[in-house]
C-alpha cells in the first residue's frame, strides 16, 4: 500500500516538475515606450525580473539594470544574439541599449547561463 | 526631473532673481544611431525654450531658454528621453558636518547655482553629494570650493563599490560562512556515528535522542547563516519558475534537515530501522559547498588579472598647462586640447601629439614591441605608455574613454563576456538541467522505496539527497566563459585583442592564410630603385616625367617615385589631364608630352613596342622589385622600378605558421614575377598576383570554396570587404579604424608573428574549453546516475552525501583552476 502511495506521489512530482519548470506559461512584461526608446527595468536578484520582456522591433530598447545582490553569480549579462554584454557592479543601475530589428525570441542570461531572460521582439 | 522647482540658474550661473533668457551648450552623446528623433523638436517643444539646435558633427545641443520656466535639469531630461546622453561627468562628495535638512537644501542651491552643475542632489542619510556636472565648464576642485563656501567640509571623494572590493566582501563572507559550519560540523558529526565514539556507543537511545534535538538546533545556524544563500537563491529562482544550484543544493540539505529532525522528535511515526538523523549531512554539505565556492571566487579573480594589468596602466594624474599655469588634475578632468608636461620616467597620461621636446617612450606594455619608440614633435604619444629618456609637451587628442587604452580595454572586456558559438550546447543542456536532476531525484527515492532492500525509506531518502547534490550545473557554466576570459586576456597582453568569443573559435580552426603583401608581408613604404632607359631618354628625364605625373596620386608607389626624385633633385612640373586607367595604370599630359605610367598591359594597350625594355623589367621583377613601364608620346621610354623591403620577421613568421600546418596564401596586385620573386624570398608558395584591390574579397571567397577556413590578414588599405569575408580578418598594425571595425582579430604591433601567436592562442584556448566541457560533462553524467543508485543492483555501489557535497564543491573549482593554466601557456 504505502509503496502504491509513494509511486504515485513520484509520479505526481514528476510531472508538476516538468510542466512547473519548463512549460508553464511566464509573465511577460511589455516594454514602456518613451519618445521612441522602449524602455524596461529590471532587477537582478537570483534572476531577472521581469524575465520575459517584450518588445517592439526596428525600435531602440533601452534595458536598465540594477543588481541588487553582491553573489558573483549575476555580475555579467550577455545578449548572445546581439554580441552584448555587461558588467553589473552591486547597487548600481546600468543601462544596456539594443536594436532588436527582427522579430523573434532572444534568450539573455547571466555569463554561466544559469539565470536567464528572454526578449519577445513583435513586429 | 520633471516637475522639480524651477532653479533660477544653470550652467551658465546666472543668479537669482536674473529675468531674460540664457543660451547654453551642452555636450552631447549619441549613444543610439538609428533614434530618428530629432531632437532639437523635442527640445523646442519644451515650455522656456525659444531656440534649440542640435549639432550632430560637434556633438552639441545649442539650447536658448528662460531660466525661470525651465531648468537645466528638465533639459538634460528631455535629451535623455530623446535617447541621447548629455556628457556630463558624475561626482559623489561627501560631506562632513552636515546635520540639517536645511543644510541640504543650502548646499543644493549653493551648488546648483554655480556655473557648469547640470544637477546636484545632497542627501542627508548618505551625507554625500551627487553632482553632474559639464567638464568643460567646472572641475570638481572648484565644485569643493563651492560646498566649502557654505560652511561645510568635503570629505574624501568616494567612488562607487569597485567589482574587485564586492568580490573580496563575497569572499570573505563566504569563508565566514565556512567557518561557522565547520566548528558546528565537527560536534554534529560525532553525535551522527555514535558507535565509533567511546562515551557516545555506551549511550541509550533516549539519551542520544536528546543529543540529536540538540544536534537539529546546532545546524539551524548553518541553514540560516551558511545556506542561507542557497534556500534565498531558491527561492527566488523558484518565483522565476526556475531552478538552478541553489535548488539542488537547497532542497537536498533541508529536506536532510526536515526529515532528521521530524525523526528525533517524532521516532514513532517511523519504522524502526528508519530512525537515524542525518544532520552531519545538512552541515557538512554546506559547509563543503560554500568552501568550494570561496575558492571558486577566488580562482575567477585571477582569471580577470590581465584586464586588471591594463586598467592598471592609466595614470592617475596629469600635469597640464593651463593660462600659463601648471597644475596637477585628475585624469579625468583633462580636455582635447589641454597641453600636458611629461617628465622623464612618467606615464603619459591621454593620447595626443607632441608638441615640444623629444624622448623615446616605452610602449611595449600596449604594443609588446620592447625597443622603445624615439617621438620628436609632430609625433603621436599613446596613454598609459611610459616615457623614458627626455620631458617633453604634448597637446591632448583624445581623453577619456576615447583613448586607445580605454578603447582596448572596452574591446577585451567585450570579447571576455561574448558567448563563444561552441557554449550553445552547454547552454542547452543548463536549461534543463536541474529539472532533469530533480526528476531523477524523485525517480531515485521512488525505487529505493519500492524496489530497495531495508531499510528503505532510509535508502530512498538518501538516494534522492545524494542525487541533488551531486549535480554540478555550475561546472557546465563555468566551462567556456572561464577559459574564453582567460584566453583573450592572454592574447590582449601578447598586443592582440580578439574581438569576441566566436573569433577565438574560428581561429583556432583555421588552415589558410592570406596575407596581402604591401603592408603586411613588407613595410609598405617602397623606394625608387633603378631606372632603365631606351635610347634618346635620360634618367632624369623619364624620373621627371613620372615623377610630375604622379604629383597628386596618393598611391605608394606614386610616393616613391616622387620620393626618388627628390632624392636626386629632379624638378617637377604639374599633369594636365591626369587620369587612373584601372588595373593597368596613369596617364596625363607632362610638358606636352603624352606620358603613360603602368605594367606590361598598359604598353599592349596604347601600342607601345616595349623591345629590350621587356627582358629589363623581367630581370627586375625576379629580383622581387616593382617594375613600371614610362611611354611618352606613346614610345616606350623607359622603366622605373621600386622594390618594398620585406619586414624583418615575416621570414620567420610565416615558417611559424607552416609548422602550425597553416597553409599561407600570398595576395597582391602586384605583377605575377614579382610577386613569386617575394614569396620565395619568404617561403610562401601560393600567390594570387596581380588581384585589383576591389577583387581581394572575390579570391578569398575562392578559398572558402575549396573548403577552407581563411584568415585574411592586411594593414586595412582597401581591404576591409575581404577583411569581412574572411572567416577570420586579422588587421595588422597601424591598422585604420575602418580595418579594426571589419576585423576579427587586431593586432597592435605590426610583426607577422602575431598571426602565429593568435593562433596558437586561439587553438590552447579552446583545447581548454574542451576539456571543462567534456570535464562538466562527464562528471554530470557519470556521477549522477550512480548517486541516484544506477549502480546499486549490479555491484552495490552508492555515494555517500558527503562526498557527493565534496565532489561537487571541487568540480567546479577544477573547472576554473583548469582555465587558469592558460596563463602560463607559452604563446610562440
Amino acid at each position: 500500500m504505502d509503496k502504491i502511495i509513494v509511486t504515485a506521489a513520484g509520479i505526481s512530482t514528476i510531472v508538476w516538475i516538468i510542466w512547473f519548470f519548463l512549460f508553464s506559461k511566464k509573465e511577460a512584461f511589455k516594454a514602456s515606450v518613451t519618445s521612441g526608446v522602449q524602455e524596461v527595468m529590471i532587477k537582478v536578484k537570483g534572476g531577472y525580473t521581469p524575465d520575459v520582456i517584450v518588445a517592439k522591433a526596428g525600435k531602440p530598447l533601452r534595458l536598465r539594470f540594477t543588481r541588487e545582490e553582491e553573489s558573483s553569480c549575476t555580475e555579467m549579462v550577455v545578449f548572445g544574439a546581439f554580441n552584448k554584454s555587461a558588467k553589473l557592479p552591486p547597487y548600481e543601475e546600468v543601462i544596456v541599449d539594443l536594436l532588436p530589428e527582427k522579430p523573434g525570441e532572444y534568450e539573455f542570461s547571466c555569463q554561466m547561463g544559469m539565470i536567464r531572460g528572454k526578449l519577445i521582439v513583435e513586429e | 526631473m520633471a516637475g522639480k522647482k524651477v532653479v533660477p540658474s544653470a550652467t551658465t550661473g546666472i543668479s537669482k532673481g536674473y529675468t531674460g533668457e540664457v543660451r547654453v551648450e551642452l555636450p552631447i552623446i549619441i549613444t543610439c544611431s538609428t533614434c530618428s528623433i530629432t531632437l532639437d523638436r523635442s527640445l523646442r517643444a519644451l515650455d522656456g525654450v525659444s531656440e534649440a539646435n542640435v549639432n550632430y558633427a560637434l556633438q552639441k545641443a545649442f539650447v536658448t531658454y528662460d531660466p525661470s520656466r525651465i531648468d537645466i535639469a528638465r533639459l538634460v531630461g528631455t535629451i535623455k528621453e530623446a535617447g541621447y546622453e548629455v556628457g556630463a561627468e558624475k561626482v559623489s562628495l561627501k560631506i562632513r558636518g552636515m546635520t540639517c535638512a536645511s543644510c541640504v537644501r543650502k548646499i543644493e542651491d549653493a551648488l546648483n547655482t554655480s556655473p557648469g552643475v547640470v544637477r546636484a542632489d545632497v542627501n542627508l542619510g548618505s551625507g554625500s553629494a551627487n553632482i553632474r556636472y559639464l567638464p568643460a565648464m567646472t572641475d570638481v576642485e572648484s565644485l569643493k570650493k563651492t560646498i566649502e563656501s557654505t560652511g561645510y567640509k568635503v570629505g574624501p571623494e568616494e567612488s562607487p563599490p569597485k567589482e574587485e572590493d564586492a568580490r573580496h566582501r563575497e569572499y570573505r563572507t563566504l569563508f565566514r560562512k565556512f567557518l561557522l559550519a565547520a566548528v558546528i560540523s565537527l560536534p554534529v558529526v560525532v553525535v551522527s556515528y555514535p558507535k565509533f565514539f567511546p562515551v557516545l556507543k555506551d549511550m541509550d537511545m533516549n539519551a542520544l535522542r536528546t543529543l540529536w534535538i540538540g544536534a537539529s538546533i546546532l545546524t539551524i545556524p548553518v541553514l540560516v547563516y551558511s545556506g542561507s544563500s542557497f534556500f534565498r537563491g531558491m527561492v527566488a529562482a523558484f518565483r522565476h519558475r526556475s531552478a538552478d544550484m541553489n535548488t539542488l543544493i537547497g532542497l537536498g540539505t533541508g529536506m536532510a534537515w526536515l526529515f532528521s529532525t521530524v525523526v528525533v522528535l517524532f521516532p514513532d511515526v517511523f519504522p524502526e530501522n528508519a530512525r537515524e538523523p542525518y544532520f552531519d549531512v545538512v552541515s557538512v554539505v554546506i559547509g563543503l559547498v560554500v568552501l568550494g565556492q570561496a575558492l571558486e571566487l577566488r580562482a575567477k579573480g585571477r582569471t580577470s588579472e590581465a584586464i586588471k594589468k591594463l586598467m592598471g596602466l592609466q595614470a592617475k594624474t596629469a600635469r597640464v598647462v593651463r593660462e600659463g599655469r601648471e597644475m596637477d588634475i585628475p585624469i579625468e578632468e583633462v580636455l582635447v586640447g589641454d597641453v600636458i608636461i611629461v617628465r622623464p620616467g612618467e606615464k603619459i597620461p591621454v593620447d595626443g601629439v607632441l608638441v615640444e621636446g623629444h624622448s623615446s617612450v616605452d610602449e611595449s606594455m600596449l604594443t609588446g614591441e620592447p625597443l622603445p619608440a624615439e617621438k620628436k614633435e609632430g609625433d603621436e604619444v599613446i596613454g598609459g605608455t611610459i616615457n623614458k629618456t627626455g620631458a617633453f609637451r604634448f597637446k591632448a587628442t583624445k581623453v577619456g574613454k576615447d583613448t586607445a587604452l580605454a578603447q582596448i580595454i572596452k574591446m577585451v572586456q567585450d570579447a571576455q563576456g561574448s558567448k563563444a558559438p561552441i557554449q550553445k550546447l552547454a547552454d542547452a543542456v543548463s536549461g534543463y538541467f536541474v529539472p532533469v536532476v530533480m526528476v531523477i531525484a524523485v525517480t531515485s527515492f521512488v525505487l529505493w522505496y519500492d524496489l530497495g532492500p531495508e531499510p528503505r525509506l532510509i535508502l530512498a531518502l538518501l538516494g534522492a539527497v545524494t542525487t541533488l547534490i551531486v549535480a554540478c550545473p555550475c561546472a557546465l557554466g563555468l566551462a567556456t566563459p572561464t577559459s574564453l576570459m582567460i584566453g583573450v586576456g592572454k592574447a590582449a597582453e601578447n598586443g592582440i585583442l580578439i574581438r569576441n568569443g566566436e573569433a577565438i573559435q574560428v581561429a583556432s580552426a583555421l588552415d589558410t592564410v592570406v596575407l596581402d603583401k604591401t603592408g603586411t608581408i613588407t613595410i609598405g613604404k617602397p623606394t625608387l630603385t633603378d631606372i632603365i632607359t631606351s635610347e634618346g631618354f635620360s634618367e632624369e628625364g623619364i624620373i621627371r616625367f613620372a615623377a610630375s605625373l604622379e604629383k597628386n596620386s596618393e598611391h605608394p608607389l606614386a610616393e616613391a617615385i616622387l620620393e626618388g626624385a627628390k632624392s636626386r633633385n629632379i624638378a617637377t612640373s604639374d599633369p594636365e589631364d591626369f587620369r587612373a586607367v584601372p588595373g593597368h595604370g596613369v596617364e596625363g599630359i607632362v610638358d606636352g608630352h603624352r606620358i603613360n605610367l603602368g605594367n606590361r598591359k598598359l604598353m599592349d594597350k596604347i601600342g607601345a613596342d616595349p623591345g629590350t625594355l621587356e627582358e629589363n623589367s623581367h630581370a627586375l621583377a625576379s629580383e622581387g622589385k616593382t617594375p613600371m613601364f614610362v611611354a611618352v608620346d606613346g614610345r616606350a621610354a623607359g622603366i622605373i622600378a621600386v622594390s618594398d623591403p620585406l619586414k624583418e620577421d615575416s621570414v620567420e613568421a610565416i615558417q611559424r605558421l607552416g609548422k602550425l600546418g597553416i597553409e599561407v596564401v600570398m595576395i597582391t596586385g602586384d605583377n605575377k614575377r614579382t610577386a613569386a620573386a617575394i614569396a620565395k624570398k619568404v617561403g610562401i608558395e601560393r600567390v594570387l598576383a596581380e588581384v585589383l584591390p576591389e577583387d581581394k574579397a572575390r579570391e578569398v571567397k575562392n578559398l572558402q570554396l575549396e573548403g577552407k577556413k581563411v584568415a585574411f590578414v592586411g594593414d586595412g588599405i582597401n581591404d576591409a570587404p575581404a577583411l569581412a569575408q574572411a572567416d577570420v580578418g586579422m588587421a595588422i598594425g597601424t591598422g585604420t579604424d575602418v580595418a579594426i571595425e571589419a576585423s576579427d582579430i587586431t593586432l597592435i604591433k605590426g610583426s607577422l608573428l602575431g598571426i602565429a601567436a593568435a593562433f596558437s592562442i586561439s587553438k590552447s584556448t579552446m583545447k581548454n574549453v574542451k576539456e571543462n566541457l567534456f570535464g562538466a560533462f562527464f562528471y554530470n553524467t557519470a556521477l549522477v546516475p550512480v548517486a541516484a543508485g544506477l549502480l546499486y543492483p549490479v555491484w552495490g555501489v552508492t555515494i555517500n552525501p558527503i562526498l557527493a557535497g565534496a565532489a561537487m564543491a571541487m568540480s567546479s573549482v577544477t573547472v576554473v583552476s583548469n582555465a587558469n593554466r592558460l596563463r602560463f601557456v607559452k604563446v610562440r
